[in-house]
């Protein structure tokens, strides 16, 4: 685990917000050289504090207007081995997120569908059939914000 | 509108954003101008929004991570406005959705110690207004989380 400073932590939330600014860029915001804050986005790197960087599309515009987030509940636990559903679900294309949970459910997935028709074809034809699976609940997305989180 | 060269490029990039766009174009058998001309397009007409960085808070010491369903007070009118602008003031809120179904609103919550988690849900969670309800579901790993669209 890596402390932060404050610059590291603005450093953060500039490429949180747009990851295609370089180092010069980034050196230019916070009054650092362009080396200096090369080292620093290198250092957070290496630490694993930044680990991918993902394109923001809106889904919407794309085609796809509905998410559906699931609760999955397995109904045959430890007779069924939990790599079978995991290994099922993950190859979904329409499955944008798989949790393993404890509480209420097992697992949560994020599911991204055309339309609600589109969305109950996955459900039925590829959700329902999944090995081992019990009771889901369906919750439908009407809106999403990302918080910076705790980066002060 | 978007065309299946649209869709063809933005299904390389998203596969791995950080490569470079002569190789998005190679794949998708294009010159790289015209890759470049459909992402700049594509950008002007808000379908792609832009690249953010993925932050591993765990990394930063953040070992907990929890889903928390609430369902609200709803004789309210001004219930879930006034609860959303106050869980934005909550810093360890990563993500804020509102939902159609059982659950009115989740908030993910991080923290980094489970009596941490415990300070957090008493001190800045309960005391969000117009909550009638909340369940808790805990992360234990993450299966998968890609977030790409099937293009």
């Amino acid at each position: 685990m890596i402390d932060l400073d404050p610059i590291d932590r603005q450093i953060l939330r500039a490429l949180q917000e747009d990851a295609t600014q370089k180092a010069a860029e980034i050196g230019r915001c916070f009054g650092l050289s362009q080396p200096a804050a090369w080292r620093r986005i290198k250092r957070l790197t290496d630490a694993g504090v930044i680990t991918t960087r993902r394109l923001d599309l809106d889904a919407e515009k794309l085609g796809f207007g509905v998410t559906v987030f699931l609760g999955v509940k397995l109904a045959t636990k430890g007779r069924v081995s939990l790599e079978d559903f995991e290994r099922a679900v993950t190859a979904i294309p329409e499955v944008q997120l798989v949790q393993h949970v404890l509480g209420l459910y097992d697992y949560r997935l994020r599911i991204i569908a055309r339309d609600l028709p589109d969305f109950e074809r996955v459900l039925r034809r590829r959700i329902m059939t999944l090995p081992g699976v019990g009771n889901v609940e369906a919750n439908v997305l009407l809106s999403e914000e990302r918080r910076p989180g705790p980066l002060g | 509108m978007l065309d299946d060269l649209d869709r063809h490029i933005l299904r390389h990039l998203q596969s791995d954003p950080d490569q470079p766009v002569a190789r998005v174009a190679k794949a998708a058998g294009v010159p790289v101008a015209t890759c470049y001309k459909r992402l700049d397009r594509m950008q002007a007409m808000g379908a792609l929004r832009g690249t953010r960085a993925v932050i591993d808070w765990r990394a930063l010491g953040y070992a907990v991570q929890v889903s928390l369903r609430i369902s609200l007070d709803k004789t309210d009118p001004r219930a879930f406005d006034e609860f959303i602008a106050a869980a934005r003031a909550v810093p360890e809120v990563t993500e804020i959705q509102t939902f159609l179904g059982r659950v009115d609103v989740r908030l993910e919550v991080i923290a980094r110690t489970m009596p941490h988690y415990q300070e957090i849900y008493r001190d800045r969670i309960l005391s969000l207004p117009h909550i009638a309800d909340i369940e808790a579901l805990m992360h234990v790993a993450a299966i998968k989380d890609s977030e790409s669209l099937p293009l």
